[in-house]
């Protein structure tokens, strides 16, 4: 009993951190189609953000969760400026942009913090489940991808952004020609998912090695998951990474994590020969 | 006036000595090194994934030069140092092997990392009749003549990890490894360990390299309740283990033994309360008090900058296997690879930082001292000493005297 206890807290544990790890990456793709290929490398900014703010003394919480997303976000604002901005409707060049800016900032974070491997130490300690130890920082975990996907869920539903950027996506030149500037809503979406991006990066810091090339350890099942989720992003996101979570965690559990990953990958790619526009192509079409 | 005039003459004089003097010095500079060098190739990674280990191993490759060139080189010849940065990509360790060993035509090779860079570039030097040593800390076996391996092997120090365990904490253990041939060979040699001592080994799991989530990996363990955790884990990734094994209060209460950590910087990065406590067993590490071992760590840090706080095995094994060809070739009064292999089988014994190093004829690995130690808030303390520790694993199945032409690399059998 004990031990199914760790392992559905594990399970959704497991849930949390893929939905945490996916969801910026989900809101760029699913809402303007561009394949940032330099996701994983804007989680690693975050997760630096953390630790210089916790070197230089400012509140853990604060370093961990208020921080990434707001550095991170600013990042991304002066990418799609600079870069991503010229390139819209144009899917290999933004590819290829965002690969370089992912190897540019891997060259620059090592030149800047070295190859080295940072830490920040976790601010909480454990709890007991029957005679079994769990890390009380996975409920924070758990708790900031629930406070993302309400947050993101109610901004897209009851807010006139929210409205307007839904309306953007569906079609750019009606929402244009009603007044809306669709370059605005772009740049406000990037910023949106990179900053999302950084949040992953910050409260995944104190559990993972921080260094240069962390990003690739991420990138693949971040993908993975935007594409099992499909067209509608949060709820997308939230079906394919309970899915994916849940059966990783639990075959990783019974035999190894390469098992856990076979079968991850096995999940995918029979959810994708089955349902070819991701779950929400066909279920909850609707849906946001 | 008259008091000027002598001074001018003074001061020609004066002038007139320090132009011969600078004239004449590189004379006396090239009798005294007049033949050619005798060259020294050097493969490590000084960047990328394995940069943070290898740089440390290039700067010691260089001080170790310095300090031989120093004392007059080698007979009567300077070290002349030819490293490549191999900037961990195996392809790299092929293709400079090549140039080093056809190009260059170094006398001996100072290199290689990890296992699999050794056996990337180990053939190329046996096809060539290039000389070479390898230097880092290793799951042990190989048995090759041209080769020299001068870090320490399991059975010197992951035996001593398990007998400390055994007889402190209890008999059964629970082995994590790295999923890649150091990690299978370590964790066999864990488990061959752990049953001679009359323990047993309650479930062994493998990761690759990119594992970040250990939570299913920890949940694992708590059920099969062992009395320790054995851990093979390598780099950036598998860092975040022990974090989330304190992170989960596991840290408490099962105590942990592990064969490569605190190689990197773990012990300046991690939380104390992470890493106090993880038993290990190497070479060397940087706390010892020895003058031999308190004389390098200075001589690195007057070198390189006083921030040189993480030397640790791989720089002083790099360091003994420098010194033990250096005096292999005294000996022998030649660079000649045969001449040279022939002195170093004949057991030399070389005084380093980490002590007294013996080349074990048998073997080419080194008989050497080996420390037991655990981290305590950032320092290493050292809690055994185990001076010449043979390398009894390699010597199980290699015998480079009896069959000089033996080539490949033994495993344990279970």
């Amino acid at each position: 009993m004990d031990l199914t206890g760790l392992v559905a807290f594990n399970v959704v544990t497991g849930i949390a951190t893929l939905f945490l790890i996916t969801i910026g990456l989900g809101v760029i793709y699913g809402m303007m189609r561009i394949i940032n290929l330099a996701h994983g490398e804007f989680m690693m900014l975050g997760a630096y953000t953390a630790v210089t703010a916790v070197d230089h003394g400012v509140n853990i919480w604060v370093a961990l969760l208020v921080l990434p997303p707001l550095v991170v976000g600013l990042i991304g604002l002066a990418v799609e400026r600079t870069v991503i901005r010229f390139l819209y409707g144009r899917m290999m060049d933004t590819m290829l942009a965002t690969w370089g800016i992912s190897l540019g900032l891997i060259g620059l974070v090592t030149t800047l913090f070295g190859n080295v491997v940072k830490a920040v130490p976790t601010p909480v300690g454990s709890f007991e489940i029957g005679r079994y130890g769990a890390s009380l920082f996975n409920l924070v975990l758990i708790g900031t991808a629930l406070v993302a996907i309400v947050a993101l869920l109610g901004l897209l539903r009851f807010t006139k952004f929210g409205l307007v950027l839904r309306a953007t996506m569906q079609n750019a030149r009606m929402a244009a020609a009603l007044g809306v500037s669709p370059g605005t809503i772009y740049m406000a979406t990037f910023a949106l998912g990179s900053a999302l991006a950084g949040l992953a990066g910050g409260v995944l810091a104190p559990i993972s090695g921080v260094s240069p090339d962390m990003g690739a350890a991420y990138i693949a099942r971040a993908f993975i998951t935007v594409l099992g989720g499909g067209p509608a992003i949060v709820t997308g996101t939230g079906l394919a990474s309970g899915l994916f979570g849940f059966i990783d965690e639990l075959v990783s559990f019974q035999t190894s994590p390469v098992i856990g990953d076979v079968a991850l990958l096995c999940a995918a790619v029979l959810l994708i020969r089955v349902l070819p526009q991701g779950i929400t192509g066909r279920f909850l079409r609707r849906s946001l | 006036m008259t008091q000027d005039t002598i001074s001018r003459r003074r001061a020609l004089k004066l002038g007139g000595a320090v132009a011969a003097g600078t004239v004449a010095m590189p004379f006396y500079a090239r009798r005294a090194f007049a033949a050619e060098p005798i060259k020294l190739g050097s493969l490590l990674d000084g960047t990328g994934a394995l940069g943070l280990e290898g740089r440390r191993m290039i700067q010691t490759t260089q001080y170790a030069v310095d300090k031989l060139n120093a004392a007059g080189g080698l007979l009567g010849r300077p070290i002349q140092l030819i490293a490549y940065d191999t900037q961990s990509t195996m392809q790299l360790y092929s293709q400079f092997a090549q140039k080093l060993a056809l190009e260059d035509k170094v006398d001996v090779i100072q290199g290689g990392i990890t296992s699999a860079s050794r056996e990337a570039i180990r053939p190329i030097f046996d096809r060539d009749k290039t000389l070479y040593f390898y230097n880092t800390q290793y799951e042990g076996g190989v048995c090759d003549r041209n080769v020299f391996c001068t870090g320490s092997t399991p059975a010197q120090t992951v035996d001593h990890i398990v007998d400390y365990a055994l007889k402190t904490w209890g008999k059964k253990a629970y082995i994590v490894a790295a999923d890649y041939n150091y990690g299978h060979i370590t964790a066999s040699w864990m488990t061959k360990f752990m049953k001679d001592g009359g323990g047993s080994v309650v479930g062994t799991d493998f990761f690759p390299l990119d594992v970040t989530n250990f939570s299913s990996a920890i949940s694992r363990i708590q059920q099969a309740a062992p009395d320790i955790v054995l851990s093979a884990l390598v780099g950036a990734n598998h860092s975040g283990f022990y974090r989330q094994w304190d992170a989960a209060g596991m840290k408490g209460k099962i105590p942990m033994g592990s064969s490569v950590f605190g190689l990197g910087d773990e012990l300046t990065t991690m939380d104390p309360s992470t890493t106090n406590g993880i038993v290990t067993c190497y070479g060397w590490y940087n706390s010892l008090t020895t003058p031999a071992s308190v004389d390098f760590v200075k001589g690195m840090q007057a070198k390189y900058g006083a921030d040189v706080t993480d030397l640790g095995e791989l720089d002083t094994a790099t360091f003994d296997g420098i010194m033990l060809w250096a005096d292999a070739v005294k000996k022998a009064g030649s660079v000649d690879r045969d001449k040279v292999i022939d002195a170093l089988e004949s057991g030399i014994t070389v005084e380093t930082p980490s002590g007294k190093v013996t080349m074990d004829p048998k073997t080419h690995h080194t008989i050497r001292t080996a420390y037991l130690a655990t981290p305590k808030d950032r320092k290493w303390d050292i809690l055994q000493t185990f001076p010449d520790q043979y390398p009894a694993d390699t010597a199980g199945a290699c015998d480079l005297i009896k069959n000089p032409k033996t080539n490949k690399q033994f495993v344990p059998t279970l």
